[in-house]
Parts: structure tokens; sequence; C-alpha cells
């Protein structure tokens, strides 16, 4: 039946038949899918590639095919190996932020439980002087009394 | 089956089996004493198709598509359902989980340094301050269509490590 053809058979003019390779995974509402899978890899080598696997992986072969495809026609130097590079410098990237911000922890707490130490020197000196005062205090006091 | 100019056949025309022209598109980049180059380019995209998008392209930028080519290749021989997919999937997963460990540890020096600064209020205890920040970055890039398993990349992330190695330049512009 010519109304229920297959984008894939749209595209080439032919019939689609019942078995057709291309029908469950190219759909007619979406003909883009399959032009540009066309277009880089070809109509025999997407149904080659699909016949080749089992039934029940075709229909993610053919989703990371188009996916594939379509970095392709967007870069056509690189495809999808650009995305990859470009991941790559993410990760880099991320990874020497990371170590940075690390070290500022590592930073951060030295000199967090240094001010600690030092405000515990300080209460310990304020504590000592109070006592010398009192003791000064205490003597003159009694020297006074004898 | 000499060249043009009795040189011999690139591997491209040797495996075609035709006469290998002077100005023979492939033969820049696909040179005879490496059949398997060609082979594999021209078992995923077909060398009709190889030879339309190469001439697509300004001549200086040639040598990089046809490595780029060649890896993807390799890539979809290797993973037939997934080939190179798989291993952006993977790189991706890997650059979401930093970038939650980096607000992690952003969040801690932000309660470190509240720490230090209040010296009256009661110090707050840093695991409930990263708690806070403990969102996920999911920028995947991938279409919402394409779900699958990392684990099926492991063979693909290993060439994706030689990239350099391939084009020998950093190739992102």
């Amino acid at each position: 039946m010519i109304s229920g053809r297959c984008a894939a058979c749209r595209y080439l003019r032919r019939r689609c038949p019942s078995d057709c390779i291309f029908a469950p995974y190219f759909p007619p509402n979406n003909p883009q899918r399959f032009a540009s899978v066309h277009r880089i890899y070809g109509a025999s080598n997407v149904a080659r590639m699909l016949q080749q696997l089992p039934p029940d992986l075709r229909a993610q072969a053919a989703d990371t095919l188009y996916y594939e495809a379509e970095c392709r026609v967007e870069n056509p130097v690189y495809g999808c190996v650009g995305v990859l590079s470009r991941l790559h410098e993410q990760i880099e990237e991320a990874e020497s932020e990371l170590a940075k911000t690390r070290a500022n922890i590592v930073l951060n707490s030295d000199v967090g439980q240094q001010s600690q130490v030092q405000q515990i020197d300080d209460e310990v000196e304020d504590n000592s002087s109070l006592l010398q005062a009192q003791t000064i205090v205490g003597q003159t006091q009694f020297g006074s009394s004898f | 089956m000499a060249g043009g100019n009795g040189t011999s056949p690139c591997a491209s025309c040797k495996l075609l089996r035709r006469r290998c022209a002077q100005d023979c598109i492939f033969a820049p980049y696909f040179p005879s004493d490496d059949p398997h180059k060609f082979a594999i380019v021209h078992k995923v995209f077909g060398a009709s198709n190889v030879s339309k998008m190469l001439q697509e392209l300004p001549v200086h930028q040639r040598t990089d598509a046809v490595s780029s080519l060649v890896y993807e290749a390799n890539a979809r021989v290797r993973d037939p359902v997934y080939g190179c997919v798989g291993a952006i999937s993977c790189l991706q997963n890997q650059v979401s989980e930093l970038q939650m460990q980096l607000a992690v540890a952003q969040a801690e020096i932000l309660c470190i340094q509240m720490q230090q600064e209040s010296t009256v209020l009661p110090s707050q205890p840093i695991d409930s301050c990263i708690d806070n920040e403990r969102t996920y970055f999911l920028n995947n890039s991938l279409p919402q269509y394409l779900n699958f398993p990392s684990s099926s990349s492991s063979n693909v992330i290993h060439d994706s490590l030689k990239m350099e190695g391939i084009f020998g330049h950093d190739m992102v512009s």
C-alpha cells in the first residue's frame, strides 16, 4: 500500500514490503531522519548493518546511526569525534578546577585550625595576666596587713 | 593496474579495482600500504559517500575528515549497535560526576569560610552544608531517545584516548 510506505521507501521511491528492514525505525512522519542517515551511510549500508544485528538491537543501532549522521552533517570535518574531543577538554578542565578547589579546602582548613589555636593561646594569656594581677593585688593587701 | 603516472594505485582504487587517476580524490589519504584504512571506511560509509564528503570540503580539511571517518568506522565495526555514541555517553557521565564533585567541594569551602567568619554563632556541621548542595548536573546533550548502558563503550573509550595520536594537534576549533 503506497500510503503506508516508511520514510526510507518514500525517499527511495519504491514499494515498502511488509518485511521492510527500515520500516520499524524510519517512520513516515520523520522523513529527515532517513534522509540524514542515507546521506552519510547510504541505504544499502544501513540495511546491511541493521540486518546483521538481532532484531532487539536494531532500534538502538538506528538511533545511534542517526545521531552520528547528524553530528557529521553539522560538523563535516570531525563529526561526533568533535563531540568526543570537546568532552575530553571539559573533563580536563573540571578535574583541574576540582584539584584547585580541594587544595583550597585544605588551605582554609589549616588556616581555620591555626586561628582556633591562636584564640586558645590568647585566652590562656588573658587568664594568666588576670591571675598575676590578682596575685599582685593579694600580695599588696597581705603585705599591708603585716 | 597502475596509477595514472605509473605509480602504484591507492588503497581505494585497489579495493575498487579501478584505474587510479592522477587526481584521484582518495589517493592522498588512503595510501596503498594501508589497505585496511580504506576497507573499513568503505564498509561503513561506502566509497561514493566518502568521495562526496571529501569533495564538499576544502583540501586543507580533508586529512582530518578522513581521520575522523576512519575513527568512527572503527568504532562502528567494533560496536555495531552504539558506535562512537557509547564513548560519548560515558564521557558525559564523567563530566556530570566531576561537576557534582566540584559543586560539593565549592560548598565545603563556603561552609569553612562561614565558620571562620562566624565566631559568635554556633558552628554548623560541614556535612549539612554539603548535603544541601548535592544537586546533579545532568547536562546530557544526547537526545532522549538514546538510552543505553555505558558498559558498552569500554572498547571505544580506549580509542577515544588516542585521538591526539590520530590527529596530532588540537582539532577542536
